[in-house]
């Protein structure tokens, strides 16, 4: 993997990032950096590209142009996969089968295997780790249950230790809260901004939903149509006025709808 | 009830050869339900059998016409699944009947009398030779071997493939390598237990597994031990009644799987789950 020595103080540093799927540009020449530390939260209707700018940091999307550092790796296609296992990386809640033959302990345990690599078997050490992250998102009760029987919550606890098992540099969310009803959504939210804080962490959180960004967040970047359409402080940039050109909704509509998520 | 067969070579191969199929066929079909990919094993077996027709009526070795064939299915079959592209009612049924098509012309073209080619159709297991054993083993054992040393692999990619990617794992490779691993046990068993019925065998004991227990190690041994049950008890049957080996094979496969899922702890979801925390199976 391409090394860059000089890393200025930046975990994430992307140049002019232009993505497409097959005659869909995802990304339109995305330029971003982030410090080591941050909490950014990325926000912006759906479409707007967000997914797809965690896919290239992760090394998992496919870069039509551009350049993406990241921890001091330059990626280039088909060298991702040695960086992924320093990222940590939580998707939407996915239906898993009621049936399937694992149990939350084993699920977590996968955050391992990459840092483990091929032909080496868990020690009791990765199972301390493990443990310790049941334990830090609060699912040690549970960790002997069959992942299918969890509530979509308790999957996502359980994805978030699977991620602290792997002992990430990079913490990457990709609408975690999606489809959570308001406690689980709120508990998840609190749990991610806690991780962040207590494992010194560069954390992007990626949502469409305001109400579902944690509110501690550095810096909040607006996405739109593949560009980032803004970026600054949370309070400058979520106003009524900015997220109605943002979601193209007039502002008291906006208004309404962040009095109706308040109070939901 | 006289038992003597059994002392003769032809019936030792014979369970021989099941039991190092079912054990093969059985482990393989614990992917094909995890994957939720019976429809890509359906389109392989299918190809293996018209592999090796075109085999037979070419005058080549048939398993090297079903192992290409099956190949080549799961070439075209596979990367849409992977990609999540694939729609099992339109791809899969495309290949599936243009598979059993080419199964049949190569059958119509072949010249003399069809024997050879039925064979491959029905399973002949009481004709299998120290060949077909040694061949039923080597694939066996690889099959056996790759699960011990790639588990926790095989483990992250059957659950999640996006996941395993996600924490470094070489899940697309982890993908192809079973469905090469599928079409070597589907080459190497179905001559013995027919190239219509070979897919039951792969999938039953492993869907009656999936039933019984929630540790993934444990569906590997119980679908195992139902494999090499049902090709015993199916060989037992075929010499009792005098019936096809493959067919009774098969359906005792089919009624393992049926008392599994009436004794399956996995219907009582609910019920299980209202326990107090703690009391969970280990």
């Amino acid at each position: 993997m391409a090394s860059v020595n000089n890393l200025n103080g930046y975990s994430i540093d992307i140049d002019n990032a232009v993505v497409s799927y097959r005659e869909d540009i995802a990304l339109r020449g995305v330029s971003l950096k982030v410090k080591h530390g941050e909490f950014i939260g990325i926000v912006g209707p759906n479409g707007a590209g967000k997914t797809t700018l965690l896919t290239i940091i992760n090394g998992m999307g496919k870069l039509l142009h551009g350049r993406v550092v990241v921890l001091g790796h330059q990626l280039t296609p088909g060298n991702g996969h040695s960086l992924r296992k320093k990222v940590g990386y939580v998707p939407q809640a996915q239906s898993i089968d009621p049936r399937m033959p694992m149990n939350v302990r084993e699920v977590a345990m996968i955050g391992r295997y990459g840092r483990l690599g091929l032909f080496r078997k868990p020690a009791a050490h990765d199972w301390k780790i493990v443990d310790t992250a049941l334990e830090l998102v609060g699912m040690t009760h549970l960790a002997r249950r069959p992942i299918g029987h969890l509530s979509g919550g308790e999957q996502q606890r359980v994805a978030i230790a699977r991620c602290l098992a792997q002992e990430p540099e990079l913490f990457l969310l990709d609408e975690p809260t999606a489809s959570l009803d308001w406690r689980a959504k709120t508990d998840i939210m609190e749990l991610v901004k806690r991780i962040h804080d207590l494992r010194g962490l560069t954390t992007l959180f990626v949502t469409h939903d305001l109400s579902a960004l944690p509110i501690a967040c550095d810096r909040v970047v607006l996405m739109k149509d593949g560009l980032i359409w803004g970026e600054g402080s949370p309070g400058a940039l979520l106003t009524d006025e900015k997220l109605g050109q943002l979601y193209d909704l007039p502002v008291a509509e906006v208004e309404k709808r962040r009095r109706e998520a308040a109070l939901v | 009830m006289d038992l003597s067969i059994f002392t003769y070579p032809f019936m030792q191969n014979a369970l021989l050869s099941a039991f190092l199929g079912g054990i093969a066929c059985s482990i393989i079909g614990v992917f094909v339900v995890l994957l939720h990919m019976p429809f890509i094993g359906v389109c392989m077996s299918h190809a293996a059998f018209a592999g090796a027709l075109l085999g037979l009526w070419l005058g080549f070795n048939p398993m090297i016409g079903a192992f290409i064939f099956s190949l080549g299915a799961a070439a075209v079959v596979g990367p849409l699944a992977d990609r999540g592209e694939l729609n099992p009612e339109t791809s899969v049924g495309v290949i599936f009947s243009l598979m059993l098509g080419l199964a049949f012309l190569f059958m119509g073209l072949m010249s003399g009398p069809k024997s050879a080619a039925l064979e491959l159709l029905w399973g002949s297991i009481l004709t299998n030779t120290r060949s077909d054993i040694v061949v039923l083993g080597v694939v066996a054992v690889v099959v056996v071997g790759v699960i011990f040393i790639f588990y926790k692999e095989i483990q992250a990619t059957v659950f999640q493939r996006d996941m395993a990617r996600a924490v470094g794992i070489p899940a697309t490779l982890m993908l192809y390598s079973i469905l090469l691993l599928m079409g070597a046990t589907i080459t190497a068993s179905f001559s013995s237990i027919g190239g219509l019925l070979i897919f039951s065998l792969i999938l039953n004991p492993a869907a009656a597994a999936y039933q019984l227990t929630y540790s993934m190690k444990k569906m590997f041994i119980l679908s195992a031990v139902f494999g090499v049950l049902s090709g015993w008890t199916g060989l037992l049957i075929s010499y009792l009644f005098n019936v096809p080996s493959g067919a009774t094979i098969v359906i005792t496969s089919s009624v393992i799987f049926m008392l599994a899922v009436i004794s399956s702890p996995k219907r009582k979801v609910k019920r299980w789950q209202k326990k107090p925390l703690g009391e969970e199976a280990p």
